[in-house]
């Protein structure tokens, strides 16, 4: 971790008691306090009792619950359908990251010139980001209805027979993608955007005297320049999709055909509120959340090595 | 350019349509790109066969008080962690942004028994206090508090400036524009908010407008929805948003983005 700054003045000698560090520490408590406890209460208690319910039979609607040892472990490992929703989630998640990523960069790095317009194109690319997920989920399910959605009409005027996308589970699962893509888009192109304004403009044309071709200048000079900027939309992004819940539930809820579009995260639900089994639902959260720290840490450690260089 | 705005634009401009269409319509094959008629009757479905102005404002209440509340304990922890001094303050500070990394997916469950236990389901306060704490804003904050020139506030408490001074008449002004920007963000993002409210309320007592339009599709039959009042549903739903964000983007882009590129 780096250190920062530091803030607090020396408190000058000799200005009675109202200067006294005990005075910074009551008040410290009062202002830090509240928001420490809420966090404790409804993120840090939540993630510790997670594991305990993980090692028991609680459905949430019963008051009693009995210990079951490490059996949803064992059920969730030897379960066929665990294995398809983890394919699910890293395919949606590599989908949405790589995709929204690499389109935001395009976008940015297209519309970081002057053009005619560029504000309007820019408002309409980030727009989407501030709609709700469940408008937006909404709407995109009827976009790709198979009879009257505005997609397979395209296709079909292009004279391609177009799959029926909510019930197939691939086309389905893609289906999902593509509107989190859409919709996600514009927070990587804002923060590309901003990033791209601080790139030392002359860098840039040393690499262009010198000779460089367009794509040397972009991937030795203009990305290793980025490279914290990607570092931080990874693990954001990342964060994010794994958490996608209200487009899954809004579209497919988790179909078609059992579980064609659930992700770990939609598993947790339906297997607490629609399956009725807490339990269960706590052993998997627990074991993304592992998955999760494990990542995490990796990409901070790579992140600070990049950092180094 | 031309290309990205027809991608962001069609879906738009095809649900709009829709939902002005009539419902012979919506069905219609081959698909119409522009209403015969422009028809109100759908916006009228959408707001009397479920109690919209209800959602509506259960979602203003909602969104107003969890980002009022966000909004003074990150600009006070912020200020409480920079401008203070307290044993292991770098520790309580990694520890609130280490919330950041917690989908609240992963703490569902046991909230929710939490809620449940204290019969908090389809009440106010069981959706509002959970979402309360803030890691993003006090983060944010804690940034820009950094930044401020330490003359201005050496000069502060040399005058004998105490923290309440310090505070309303030094910092709080110098800060008005991050301010905004966090405020912004909180509130498009709470505006937004769909699990935590949908589990918590059966009920369109406390049902805010994302967890209302899921009702509005689901009272529709399912194998041949209503289309034409469901879009209308999603036209209103994002409509609100859509107004704040077209007055307050630079505001919103400056708060996320502030909190990613080092200046």
């Amino acid at each position: 971790m780096r250190s920062w700054p530091e803030r607090v003045l020396p408190t000058p000698p000799g200005r009675g008691w109202r200067n006294r560090p005990w005075r910074d520490y009551a008040l410290f408590t009062v202002l830090v306090a509240p928001n420490l406890i809420l966090l404790g209460l409804f993120v840090y208690r939540p993630l510790i009792d997670n594991v305990r319910l993980s090692f028991t039979d609680w459905n949430i609607s019963a008051t009693t619950l009995s210990w079951v040892g490490f059996d949803n472990y064992t059920e969730w490992f030897g379960r066929d359908d665990s294995w398809q929703i983890v394919g699910n989630t890293v395919v949606f998640t590599l989908a949405a990251v790589l995709g929204s990523m690499i389109l935001g960069l395009a976008l940015a790095l297209l519309l970081d010139r002057k053009l005619l317009g560029r504000n309007v194109v820019r408002s309409a690319i980030f727009a989407p980001y501030v709609i709700s997920g469940a408008a937006i989920g909404v709407g995109f399910q009827f976009i790709f209805d198979p009879g009257f959605g505005l997609i397979p009409d395209l296709l079909q005027r292009m004279g391609i027979h177009s799959p029926d996308f909510a019930q197939d589970p691939h086309w389905a699962l893609f289906m999902i993608t593509v509107t989190y893509i859409w919709k996600n888009l514009g927070y990587s192109f804002v923060i590309y955007l901003a990033a791209l304004q601080g790139v030392r403009a002359d860098l840039m044309e040393a690499a262009e005297i010198d000779g460089a071709s367009r794509w040397t200048t972009f991937t030795r000079v203009l990305l290793p320049q980025l490279r914290p900027t990607t570092y931080f939309l990874s693990i954001t992004v990342l964060l994010n999709s794994l958490q996608v819940f209200d487009l899954i539930n809004v579209m497919t809820r988790g179909g078609p055909i059992g579980t064609g579009t659930t992700t770990m995260i939609y598993q947790v639900y339906r297997e607490s509120w629609v399956n009725q089994r807490a339990g269960y639902g706590a052993a998997v959260a627990t074991i993304m959340f592992l998955v999760l720290l494990i990542v995490t840490l990796i990409q901070v450690r790579v992140m600070d090595r990049g950092d180094e260089k | 350019m031309a290309c990205v705005l027809i991608i962001i634009g069609v879906p738009l401009y095809y649900i709009l349509t829709r939902s002005f269409m009539a419902h012979a319509e919506v069905y219609s094959q081959p698909v119409s790109y522009w209403p015969k008629q422009w028809l109100a009757s759908n916006y009228h479905d959408a707001t009397t066969t479920l109690p919209f102005w209800q959602f509506l404002r259960n979602s203003i209440i909602v969104t107003s008080i969890v980002s009022a509340v966000k909004f003074v304990l990150g600009v006070l922890s912020a200020y409480g962690l920079v401008f203070l001094r307290f044993p292991g303050k770098n520790i309580v500070f990694l520890v609130i942004i280490a919330a950041l990394m917690v989908p609240n997916q992963i703490t569902i469950i046991s909230n929710y028994a939490l809620i449940a236990q204290l019969g908090w389901r389809n009440t106010f306060q069981g959706i509002i206090i959970p979402l309360c704490g803030v890691a993003f804003g006090t983060f944010l904050m804690r940034n820009h508090f950094l930044s401020l020139p330490s003359e201005v506030i050496e000069a502060a408490r040399m005058d004998g400036a105490g923290w309440w001074r310090l505070l309303t008449r030094v910092v709080l002004p110098m800060s008005g524009p991050t301010m905004v920007a966090f405020a912004v963000v909180t509130l498009v993002n709470e505006w937004n908010e769909y699990l935590w409210p949908f589990l918590m309320a059966d009920d369109a007592r406390v049902a805010t407008l994302p967890v209302g339009l899921t009702l509005l599709q689901n009272t529709e039959n399912p194998s041949v929805t209503n289309w034409g009042p469901v879009m209308a549903g999603v036209i209103l739903t994002m409509l609100p948003i859509l107004v704040v964000f077209l007055v307050l983007q630079r505001q919103m882009i400056k708060g996320l983005t502030s909190g990613a590129v080092k200046g």
